[in-house]
């Protein structure tokens, strides 16, 4: 019999996070994938339209503030909702729903994961923006605040989406396609891939419902000056409404996680 | 000490009855080898005592609690050693050791698990070059890298080439002797032969011989098979005092004699009520 105490909770998160993080960025394909992909549509699609905006503002620009907000989809959403199936047909769940670690701990590992790729995700995406687009850091502290919390209401809603997501697919495999259909199918209606005066109301409307575009207004309005304002489908950076959506699709993400969380593929036989 | 105290346990999926009343008593550092058939209700029984499903009806008491209601600390007694998993491909395996370790509040040196298990030399290979022998050790590192008291082997060497599997034998040996209780599920009658202390036969939901290896089914006690070869060919006779038959048989040599009793196989075969 042992009287030691138990490892606390955020320990074994932050242990897990370590784990999940050398495991995320030794598996090249899965870098590639998830990490790389959003620049490579950035550069491709910012060498295609180069015309500007009035005020001198180029569409490249605008590309880059937008693919911060997609490319961090990917590294939550995608990235667990991918992640998380692969957990649970490899063993992964399984042989930790046979340890005393507590549940938490793996959440709270996935969400050291998501932020650091999240982060380096940014980095990348502003790099390859400032490089090949000539776009420019904001200086105020106001946008940068609201970076911030763009930031963080846009990883936590879509990383328990993805986990919420993971649930639905019946293998690692099809993980892929269930992911990638509703990622790729709201980039388009969000006006990622084209600029929203492009768009049919419809697909705005539809957009306007997920998180994706919410997340992708918000950097635009950290990225671009006000100007770009008007280009917007409300004409407007709707900062509190941006909030609001993003604060509820974490509320509906926590629910669903909660609802269709599963240890293993096998259902009870 | 009891490690497992099973009463009556039962388990239904949609109407059809898994595991149907099974009572256990597993001792404290004993090595208890459940045997049957795919189906029979081992993986069913086995997870119920894990803690892992919910049970119908019945009392199960696992290290003095309900697996059902039991916590963290419990759960860090236990060890579990996988079937089958593919998990932690890219971490190495001195990385995968040392993490699961500090999941438990005692347990052992990650470098000594390592040792003992024989993968030192690879301990800083990455888990995916592993062999799948190599794996299976992997597999028991991390299962026993809390010092459990009570470690649950579920198949352990399904795929097994006979090498490793002596080898892997040898590893649980040294498990047992510092007095963990294991409980084993196998197909392999001669891995329960070889391992256990006592044994569990179950079909249909149900524990119908228990036993030493030796014993089990009545084994020691059945007919024997006294086989020769006489003048005219083989001849073979069953009886209960082969002794006396032999002496009966009087005082000339009797070429390729051999006194046979039923194998563990032949009496497992018919007690899963399996046609021969």
């Amino acid at each position: 019999m042992t009287t030691a105490a138990l490892p606390s909770t955020a320990g074994l998160g932050l242990s897990r996070g370590v784990a999940e993080l050398k495991q995320f960025f030794r598996q090249k394909d899965h870098v590639i994938f998830t990490f790389t992909f959003p620049a490579f549509i950035l550069v491709l699609l910012g060498s295609i339209f180069d015309d500007a905006y009035p005020g001198g503002v180029t569409v490249g620009q605008v590309f880059a503030a937008s693919m911060v907000g997609a490319g961090i989809v990917a590294t939550s959403f995608l990235n667990l909702g991918i992640g998380v199936a692969l957990d649970r047909e490899d063993g992964t769940l399984k042989r930790l729903r046979g340890t005393p670690m507590p549940a938490a701990a793996y959440f709270l590992g996935k969400v050291v994961l998501v932020a650091v790729a999240s982060l380096a995700e940014v980095v990348l995406l502003l790099a390859v923006g400032m490089v090949v687009f000539d776009v420019t850091l904001p200086t105020e502290a106001a946008r940068w605040f609201t970076f911030a919390w763009v930031f963080v209401l846009s990883i936590i809603s879509c990383s328990l989406l993805g986990i919420a997501i993971s649930s639905f697919a019946k293998s690692a495999q099809s993980a892929a396609a269930v992911t990638n259909l509703p990622y790729v199918g709201l980039q388009f209606m969000s006006g990622i891939y084209i600029p929203i005066s492009e768009l049919p109301d419809w697909m705005l409307t539809v957009g306007a419902v997920f998180p994706v575009k919410w997340a992708a207004q918000g950097f635009r309005s950290v990225f671009l000056p006000d100007s770009m304002m008007v280009q917007e489908a409300a004409g407007s950076w709707e900062l509190g409404k941006t909030a609001l959506v993003l604060g509820g699709w974490c509320a509906i993400g926590l629910v669903l996680c909660l609802l269709t969380f599963r240890w293993t593929n096998r259902r009870a036989g | 000490m009891t490690a497992i105290q099973v009463r009556g346990l039962r388990k239904s999926y949609r109407g059809h009855a898994a595991v149907d009343g099974v009572d256990l008593d597993i001792r404290q550092g004993e090595v208890f080898a459940l045997l049957g058939p795919n189906g029979a209700g081992k993986t069913t029984t086995v997870e119920i005592l894990e803690g892992h499903r919910k049970r119908d009806a019945g009392d199960v008491d696992v290290l003095g609690a309900d697996p059902a209601t039991a916590g963290r600390a419990w759960r860090a007694r236990l060890g579990i050693v996988l079937q089958t998993a593919n998990d932690a491909a890219e971490l190495t395996v001195r990385e995968s050791v040392r993490h699961y370790a500090a999941y438990y509040p005692n347990p052992a040196g990650p470098d000594d698990v390592i040792e003992q298990v024989g993968l030192t030399a690879k301990a800083d290979a990455r888990v995916k070059s592993l062999s799948g022998g190599q794996r299976r050790r992997l597999d028991v590192a991390l299962g026993v890298v809390g010092r459990p008291e009570l470690v649950f082997l579920d198949e352990p060497t399904t795929g097994f080439d006979p090498e490793a599997r002596r080898q892997f034998w040898e590893l649980i040996r040294n498990l047992a002797t510092s007095g963990t209780t294991i409980l084993l599920t196998t197909h392999y009658l001669d891995e329960a032969e070889a391992l256990a202390d006592r044994v569990a036969v179950i079909a249909g939901g149900r524990i119908v011989a228990e036993g030493t290896p030796a014993t089990l089914g009545g084994r020691s006690t059945a007919k024997a098979t006294v086989s020769w070869l006489g003048p005219g060919g083989r001849e073979t006779r069953t009886t209960d005092t082969p002794a006396a038959l032999i002496r009966e048989l009087g005082d000339h040599e009797l070429p390729e004699l051999t006194v046979t009793r039923p194998s563990l196989e032949d009496t497992y075969l018919s007690l899963i009520g399996a046609p021969r």
